[in-house]
């Protein structure tokens, strides 16, 4: 214990090196320009370090002969990407620094953690008078900083919850940001009124504009806190879809704001030319996001040939979807949230599976480093810029903010609380009210604000203000407060088959009664959205067009999870030894099952490890070469996988209804063995391994919920996919294996359905799945060769108490042959 | 036009609603909407039922108007099937469906749970023996599945079997090799759904307005 914290210590120190000298890296790159600058003519007014750095080299050819340089440095020619990597490399090496000793984040949101580090950071560069990097234009923050941000949540939008609730989100994002923008627009320039205050300059306009920059709320850290606190689904995705949907409106309130600030005088038409673009504005955003959406989808459909660019055409046909909305000036952000959850379902159903990863991971990367830029330079520019603080009005932006955001909730909620079948009480108000942080799209929006705003310098102040109040004060105790309130929660990670079947069950109750009540809801469209995409949609847009239900894929998963869980532990099938992992496993368990726990020797461990990767990896390998897994990956997995689980079902039906496996017919569970002085640990394991029936599941579960399968990093991808390649392995190492296994058993060749199970049930004969159930089915048919004769146990292992079955079948599914018409057919 | 057709009914509707919580206006629209099913008749049979066409496609149809014809589904202790039900017992089911309201107790939220997993247990345990066994689990499985074209018997009952698996799991911890998992009891099944909304999942917004015209 002692020693981690040492260590950890030591990381810490070595990660606050590593920063220091990045720091360092940084400012001697930027001061190389400077100490250039007495060199240069000084006919060029110094206005823009960057612009003094282009003109630079061109001073040198004239004091200069023309002589082959043995050492140059071009610093200017690489500055723009230099500097801007060594900003991401900062900041991404911030990001570790947190997460190194956890509870920080747990406590104090990302963001506030990263603004400090930017306060830093700005404050040594104050010190040294260095100029903030000029990196943050408007056409950097639209064209390349705000599309990752939006597509990052549009792609992990959960998008059940979001259409189940879609009215209130829109009611929330649209309808909430106009009344913050106009209700904390009006009031500020009722303030302004005022002459004491003396800010009597700014207009009704700029106030507008500054309003409406500081109504987007920005809950990553909310939504951090509400998804480790398990807050119900409702609150969640109003808050989340809020988030998303009022970037929209609000870069469009921003344009049009910034736009009419421009005008000297507005007259009424235009107002209603204002409303009119909002339409147009919004309704053409999503027209493309749809198209685009669909083009990709469309196009995902001909790339399995191309595997390796697949995630491109999902970042550049999103991208383009909002350079093109950018051409035409709708709004680009709901162009590419569209196009985004138009294509994610179908794209991902398309591309492999390890390009469906690769995405995921792109799509959050490129928001990371987006957003922990604008965070680092709200930082930095909160030092080093200048500001003009004015008390009253920074003040007064505070308060409305808050009592408009209060307001907007309380009134909002009461209007569409009676068209909610779940009313969001008092409590889940306050959750939403108090989640609404401002972050880093408001700082981005205000910092860019054309410098012809008078007063640009107190918005930028203000919104710094709000900011960081926000982020801080509100960020830091949402969590207490939350939990404090004890604001109702949801279990996020059900992820069990019963709950899936269950969920559609519910469903379609609901959607009958409601067919029986003559009534339409969203159940209503869903259905009626579910045929249409099953008929055309899916027809044009899939390559493997079947309609798959949800419960089957969430079977697939858990099947698929059950695989690799089956060769983690392996029951004898792949090889007769376990690997590491289930030696780990197998404690854990141990400890469940309060059995004396083992040690292995580490020669021990050594040799099963020998053995895994001696029967496993190469065959792995083999395999990767035959079955070509580019064509078909997906449904050869999972096909192999469900015959994978008709084998283990069927071997737990037969083992429990037939009493064939040795370790069924001796007694009860492990703790009555042991392990004989001379006995052979690979068949002691191969053994025990045999009376995990009801341990399997259990595991599955215990694994499931570990894993912490998250709605929004929507875990699909977290499945390790390729420990598949082994499940299909040819049958003769494992044969060899677990025949040495059991050096006193009979061979397994000697009765077609052999007591020991180990070699033949679970290697090369998996296809054989299918006959084997069928077998069960027919029981006349097939049941003679199953009875095998009875066999004395092997040899290394003792039972301590020979109690054996004369209870009948172990497989806990099945009746007794008395109970049940069935059970007696199967025995 | 809905509002005029209730006034006459008004006071049975005052018991009817004291008894399933409905307000007078959802009454009346059922009310309606239960005559037009009906064909102007006082009672309900199954083939009404089957005449809806907006149902016609639930996979689970059948078990959706069984629970309207299931004694024990209308809140007095009586078991059996019935071959008609009246507007009372319609409005019972429905009731079922009521959505839990905001200010309630934890007492009072947990006994609406129990009462619509009841709901819900009822639909699954077809024979009424208070256990819902593998043949009734894998029943409800194939028919959620019967809509999904090829998958087949086979996946459906591997599913089933699966998902008992995990009953088993869930509810008995660690069996021994020479149990055996009788079926899920209503103890089980709450246990099973433990997480699981239910409250706010088997609720539907009983509309005040009529919009049965707009229905087939």
């Amino acid at each position: 214990m002692g020693t981690s914290i040492l260590s950890e210590v030591w990381t810490q120190r070595g990660v606050f090196c590593m920063l220091l000298l990045l720091l360092l890296c940084c400012f001697s790159g930027k001061c190389e320009p400077q100490e250039s600058k007495p060199s240069t003519p000084a006919n060029v007014p110094t206005v823009k370090p960057l612009h003094n750095q282009i003109n630079a080299p061109q001073a040198f050819p004239e004091e200069e002969r023309a002589s082959l340089p043995v050492f140059t440095m071009d610093y200017p020619r690489i500055q723009v990407p230099f500097e801007f990597t060594l900003w991401v490399l900062l900041a991404s090496f911030a990001k570790i620094g947190f997460h190194i000793y956890h509870k920080i984040t747990i406590w104090i949101p990302e963001s506030c953690l990263l603004i400090t580090i930017g306060l830093i950071v700005g404050a040594i560069m104050h010190s040294v008078k260095e100029e903030p990097p000029a990196v943050l234009s408007s056409n950097v923050f639209f064209l390349y900083m705000l599309p990752p941000i939006v597509l990052d949540s549009g792609y992990f939008m959960p998008t059940r919850p979001f259409f189940e609730n879609i009215g209130t989100v829109l009611w929330y994002a649209v309808v909430g940001t106009l009344w913050n923008s106009i209700g904390i627009g009006l009031s500020l320039f009722a303030i302004c009124q005022f002459e004491v205050f003396g800010v009597q300059d700014i207009n009704l306009q700029e106030n507008l504009l500054f309003a409406s920059i500081i109504s987007a709320v920005d809950p990553v850290a909310a939504l951090n806190v509400f998804e480790d606190i398990g807050v119900n689904e409702q609150i969640y995705i109003v808050i989340f879809g809020e988030g998303l949907f009022n970037d929209a409106v609000t870069v469009v309130l921003y344009s049009m704001f910034a736009f009419l600030a421009d005008l000297p005088i507005v007259e009424s038409s235009d107002v209603f030319l204002g409303v009119a673009r909002f339409f147009v504005v919004g309704f053409g955003g999503v027209l493309f996001g749809l198209l685009f959406g669909f083009v990709a989808a469309f196009t995902t459909r001909f790339t399995h040939n191309v595997r390796q660019i697949e995630p491109l055409f999902v970042f550049m046909y999103s991208y383009l979807a909002y350079l093109v909305a950018e051409l035409f000036a709708i709004s680009s952000v709901l162009a590419i949230i569209t196009c985004a959850i138009t294509m994610k379902y179908y794209v991902e159903e398309n591309v492999s599976q390890r390009s469906c990863t690769t995405i995921r991971h792109v799509v959050k990367m490129l928001s990371t480093v987006s957003e922990t830029l604008i965070f680092f330079f709200l930082g930095v520019v909160t030092i080093t810029s200048e500001h003009e603080w004015n008390w009253a009005y920074i003040l007064f932006t505070l308060l409305f903010a808050f009592i408009w955001r209060g307001l907007g909730i309380l009134v909002l909620t009461q209007i569409i609380n009676p068209f909610r079948t779940i009313q969001f009480t008092f409590k889940d108000q306050f959750g939403l009210a108090y989640g609404g942080l401002r972050g880093a799209i408001c700082f981005a929006l205000v910092f860019t604000l054309p410098s012809n705003i008078n007063r640009r310098n107190l918005f930028v102040t203000a919104s710094i203000a709000i900011i960081i109040f926000t982020v801080f004060i509100q960020g830091i105790s949402i969590r207490p407060i939350l939990e404090y309130l004890n604001i109702r929660k949801t279990n996020k990670d059900l992820n069990t088959i019963n709950v899936e079947i269950h969920t559609r069950v519910m469903e379609h109750v609901v959607c009958g009664i409601e067919d029986l009540c003559g009534q339409w809801s969203h159940y209503y469209w869903k259905d009626k959205f579910k045929k249409f995409n099953d008929r055309f949609l899916r027809r044009i847009l899939l390559r493997d067009n079947r309609a798959e239900s949800s419960i089957v894929s969430l079977y697939k998963k858990l099947e698929l999870q059950n695989a690799i869980d089956l060769l983690d532990t392996p029951m004898g099938d792949i090889s007769a030894a376990p690997s590491i992992v289930s030696l780990h496993d197998e404690k854990k368990m141990e400890k469940e099952m309060s059995r004396p726990k083992k040690k292995f020797l580490a020669a021990d461990v050594r040799k099963m490890h020998d053995i895994l990767s001696k029967n496993m990896y190469k065959i792995r390998q083999k395999t990767m070469a035959y079955t070509n897994k580019y064509n078909l990956p997906d449904e050869s997995r999972t096909r192999e996988i469900l015959i994978r689980r008709h084998a283990s079902i069927r071997r737990s039906l037969r083992a429990g209804s037939f009493h064939e496996m040795p370790a069924q017919n001796i007694p009860k569970s492990q703790k009555y063995y042991s392990l004989q002085p001379g006995g052979d640990l690979e068949s002691a394991f191969a053994l025990r391994r045999r009376s995990h029936g009801g341990g399997e599941v259990d595991r599955l579960s215990a694994r499931l919920q570990s894993s912490g399968v998250s709605l929004r990093s929507s875990s699909r991808s977290l499945v390790p996919m390729r420990r598949l390649n082994t499940i299909k392995e040819s049958g003769s190492a494992g044969e060899q294996s677990a025949t040495s296994a059991y050096p006193h058993a009979p061979s397994p060749g000697a009765h077609r359905r052999a007591p020991v199970p180990a070699p033949r049930r679970r290697s090369s004969d998996w296809a054989e799945g299918d006959e084997d159930l069928a077998d069960l089915e027919h029981p006349s048919g097939g049941v003679q060769p199953l009875r095998p004769p009875q066999l004395p146990p092997p040899r290394g292992w003792l039972p301590e108490n020979q109690d054996p079955r004369e209870n009948g079948a172990g497989n806990p599914l099945l009746r007794h042959s008395s109970q049940g018409p069935r059970g007696s057919g199967r025995s | 036009m809905g509002a005029l057709q209730s006034l006459p009914g008004q006071p049975e509707y005052i018991g009817l609603a004291e008894k399933t919580g409905f307000s007078f206006d959802q009454i009346g629209v059922l009310h309606k909407r239960f005559k037009q099913l009906s064909h102007n008749e006082e009672t309900l049979r199954r083939d009404h039922f089957n005449e809806i066409p907006d149902l016609a496609c639930n996979p689970i149809r059948a078990q959706i108007i069984e629970a309207f014809f299931d004694r024990r589904n209308y809140r007095q202790n009586a078991v059996g099937m019935v071959e008609e039900i009246s507007f009372e017992e319609f409005l019972v089911v429905m009731s079922h469906f009521r959505p839990p309201s905001p200010h309630m107790t934890e007492e009072q939220r947990e006994s609406v749970r129990r009462e619509k997993l009841r709901f819900l247990f009822n639909m699954h345990d077809t024979d009424n023996d208070g256990t819902i066994t593998l043949e009734e689990y894998r029943h409800v499985v194939e028919e959620l599945l019967s809509r999904s074209g090829a998958l087949g018997k086979e996946t459906a009952k591997s599913i089933a079997d699966a998902a008992m698996l995990e009953v088993a799991s869930i509810s008995m911890g660690h069996m021994e090799p020479d149990e055996f998992y009788e079926g899920i009891t209503f103890e089980h099944f709450l246990k099973l759904l433990d997480g699981f909304e239910i409250e706010s999942r088997m609720s539907i917004r009983f509309l005040n307005m009529d919009t049965t015209t707009l229905c087939k």
